[in-house]
């Protein structure tokens, strides 16, 4: 008995011209994410992707792993057959047992690409619908609202039989829509907006802030934590630990209090986007949701973007925190975000931050630092990790 | 150099712990419970464990259970008392200010309806006597009170439970949690009519993975963990972990005199606190009776993790009192009345008996360079 997977690519079909481009993005991630679970070839046809693992390749782990893979809007185990019926009418019943047991209604679905093929699809339907029925007694055919479908496939040169689809994650390859950098400080926020807009296909990386002493290393691991749980969906993420306390310290001693969080965010952004650039990322990515905090106002958010020269991307900007946390929870990120430690947006934050601040007024406070200075030493002093 | 002051949190187990969890693994790997020969030299081997314990605590060999942690062993006395006095009463009496392991077991006796009575605690951590009278009814069926308070070190009336609770005239079992206490005071559970008391080894130099239970003879309590009956004929039951437990005898037999010990923590605790209030926003938070093994003290305006990251860096540990800024904070520093700023600053800094005067004086010059070098909360 051959299984293999089927893939249905979803959103891509509808790509024109550049379908091949997708598909073959889509395929180098799905190569990349099997790669330690055996030896896998992959096929493209028509609006279809077969995976074929070989002895030693481990199927089960494989459809696990892509249900997180974007670009695929649902797939199927399949049993793979020779182009000769009688096989089909042998094996579908055994392969599909465990699904027909637990259901109580079914109907055959097929499709013959292969027109020479001497069975017509009715006449496959209704010679297999035949064969379960005397199989499986307690079944009977519903062909509007059935439990399990069961699809026959006639293709070019092999028959596939596969019941009932597994939803995929749906979205777009990672990296078919460029690369950006997700800020990310270790809340329920930022893993959130980076699954969103991996799923949207872009390629990520990320930029974290650590102010030791005052941030301690459980928070950065705590970012290493949350990171791998979005890179089983986004792939590996490169990320950048930028030194923060000089910064910090200065804003601290040297601006108005009200104004601390503002300015840091800016300096945030200005540092981001230096590493961005660099790592040829068309944007900044950010778990910004309007009216959150002080510092998301739409007044506190205009200065924040002001210090940007760089597309931002905030994809939570209009969601609740019911709605964020349902994400979180899902990507399993949520238990990881609540972990206790300190992280640099709230190091030093003042008691009554500014929540509709003048641009005019932050730019003068922020004047009073040698800022290109700072943030060329903070950027210097980068470490990278990569997380996969 | 590095300097260790989180021994309340655990400690390193001295060579003799090592030793003599090194021979678990390569001598008495048996189970205890096997008959053969290979058996009996494990059931052997922990019965000498077994009396050095009672050596210690100055009772009989069968009054000490060995089960898997501190934890368990407050589970299994505070569970096992209550659960098997229940039909004479429900009235149990604790203090605001216990480990979680006996403060999450009481909730659950809340939560199955049990009256659960929480003793305040003074302004350094310590439960009033009067209060203790008044706490216990005829209807109380458990006092359960730690000896020695785990973040500021303050030491509890435990020698007066026995006669309040023949005053009023309870059913009640007195079970004392000395997990901070033991092998630091000498500590005698039967001249104090203690019935329960608890210990682990890993705060005396011993190993992770042990803790023993004194259980006063003719004392019956519920099994809170059921098997095999191993530990006091079907109190506790596991396997015994024969590495940890023989590591907690080494500890155990490696302890020198404590009073002469404690006279000397004494003297190193006043030298450390008389240097830390010279540093500026610095304030203690135990009181000058406290166990002198731990001192808790704020630096005024720094969260405990900053400082804690801080001294971290240069090799020094210490614990922060509270959780965190976002976190909740200390249940016991709350009790103590203590106000937010100075909880938030809260650090605990706990010696064993091995802290010398270098490590303390370095310490003290963290703390100033600290104090001194990070920029204060806004």
């Amino acid at each position: 008995m051959n299984e293999v997977i089927l893939i249905k690519n979803g959103e891509l079909a509808l790509k024109g011209l550049n379908r091949r481009t997708f598909e073959n993005i889509l395929m180098k991630n799905m190569r990349y994410r099997l790669s330690d679970l055996g030896k896998f070839t992959f096929t493209p046809a028509q609006s279809t992707i077969k995976i074929e693992g070989d002895a030693s390749a481990d199927l089960e782990q494989a459809v696990d792993r892509l249900t997180r893979v974007f670009g695929i809007a649902g797939f199927s185990r399949a049993l793979k057959l020779d182009k000769d019926f009688s096989l089909v009418l042998e094996h579908s019943g055994a392969y599909l047992k465990e699904q027909l047991l637990q259901a109580d209604t079914f109907k055959v679905n097929a499709r013959r690409s292969d027109k020479r093929f001497p069975l017509n699809s009715p006449q496959i339907c209704e010679q297999l619908g035949e064969k379960l029925l005397e199989e499986f007694p307690h079944l009977s055919v519903d062909v509007h609202n059935p439990d399990v479908i069961v699809n026959v496939e006639v293709r070019d040169n092999d028959i596939f039989v596969h019941a009932n689809q597994i939803k995929g994650a749906g979205g777009m390859p990672v990296g078919s829509a460029g690369k950006a950098a997700l800020m990310v400080s270790g809340g329920i926020d930022s893993p959130v907006a980076g699954w969103m807009m991996a799923k949207r296909g872009l390629e990520l990386c990320a930029v974290h802030f650590a102010s030791p002493p005052y941030t301690s290393e459980r928070a950065e691991q705590k970012v290493h934590d949350l990171l791998k749980k979005v890179a089983r969906y986004s792939g590996r993420i490169s990320l950048f630990v930028v030194p923060f306390t000089e910064i910090q310290e200065r804003i601290r001693d040297n601006c108005s209090e009200d104004l601390f969080t503002i300015i840091m965010r800016r300096l945030m952004v200005k540092c981001a986007q230096q590493i961005a650039r660099r790592e040829g990322c068309g944007a900044l990515i950010t778990g910004e949701s309007l009216g959150q905090v002080a510092s998301q106002t739409m007044g506190a958010m205009a200065c924040t973007e002001d210090a940007a020269d760089m597309l931002v991307f905030r994809p939570l900007i209009g969601m609740d925190k019911g709605e964020i946390i349902e994400i979180a929870n899902k990507i399993e990120t949520f238990d990881i975000s609540i972990l206790p430690f300190e992280d640099c947006c709230t190091v030093f934050t003042p008691k009554h931050p500014r929540t509709r601040p003048k641009l005019p007024d932050v730019i003068a406070e922020e004047q009073k630092l040698t800022c290109d200075e700072l943030i060329a030493r903070a950027v210097e002093q980068t470490r990278n990790i990569i997380i996969s | 150099m590095e300097a260790y002051f989180d021994n309340s949190a655990t400690t390193c187990p001295c060579p003799e712990a090592a030793a003599a969890a090194a021979e678990a693994f390569t001598q008495y790997y048996g189970n205890p419970s096997s008959l053969h020969a290979v058996g009996t030299a494990a059931q052997r081997r922990l019965e000498a464990a077994r009396e050095t314990a009672a050596r210690l605590l100055r009772c009989e060999s069968d009054e000490i259970l060995f089960t898997g942690s501190g934890t368990l062993s407050n589970n299994a006395a505070v569970f096992g008392a209550a659960y098997a006095l229940r039909r004479r009463g429900n009235r149990v009496v604790t203090t605001a200010v216990e480990h979680p392991s006996v403060a999450q077991a009481m909730n659950r006796l809340e939560r199955e309806g049990f009256e659960v009575v929480r003793l305040p605690v003074d302004h350094f951590g310590r439960v009033n006597r009067m209060d203790l009278q008044q706490a216990i009814n005829a209807k109380t069926v458990l006092v359960s009170m730690m000896w020695v308070n785990n973040e500021v070190g303050s030491i509890m009336p435990v020698e007066a439970i026995r006669s309040c609770v023949r005053r009023s005239g309870a059913p009640a079992l007195i079970h004392v949690d000395a997990v901070q206490a033991f092998g630091k005071l000498p500590l005698r559970p039967a001249s104090f009519g203690i019935d329960l008391l608890s210990a682990s080894a890993h705060k005396i130099n011993g190993p992770k993975g042990a803790g023993l239970l004194y259980v006063r003879k003719g004392v019956k309590l519920s099994p809170y963990i059921v098997g095999g009956g191993q530990e006091g004929r079907g109190i506790y039951s596991g396997t015994q972990p024969m590495p940890s437990i023989l590591g907690f005898d080494g500890a155990m037999r490696a302890l020198p005199d404590l009073r002469m010990q404690l006279e000397q923590t004494a003297q190193l605790r006043d030298y450390f606190v008389a240097g830390a209030l010279t540093i500026p926003d610095v304030v203690i938070n135990s009181g000058a009776d406290s166990l002198p093994y731990i001192t808790n003290l704020s630096v005024m305006g720094h969260p405990a993790q900053t400082m804690l990251n801080y001294l971290s860096e240069r090799g020094i540990y210490v614990s922060g009192g509270s959780a965190c800024s976002k976190g909740h904070r200390s249940p016991v520093l709350t009790a103590m009345g203590l106000d937010p700023a100075r909880i938030d600053s809260a650090l605990r800094i706990s010696f064993s008996r091995f802290t010398t005067k270098e490590e303390v004086d370095y310490l003290l010059n963290g703390l100033a360079s600290g104090a001194a070098a990070l920029k204060k909360k806004l």
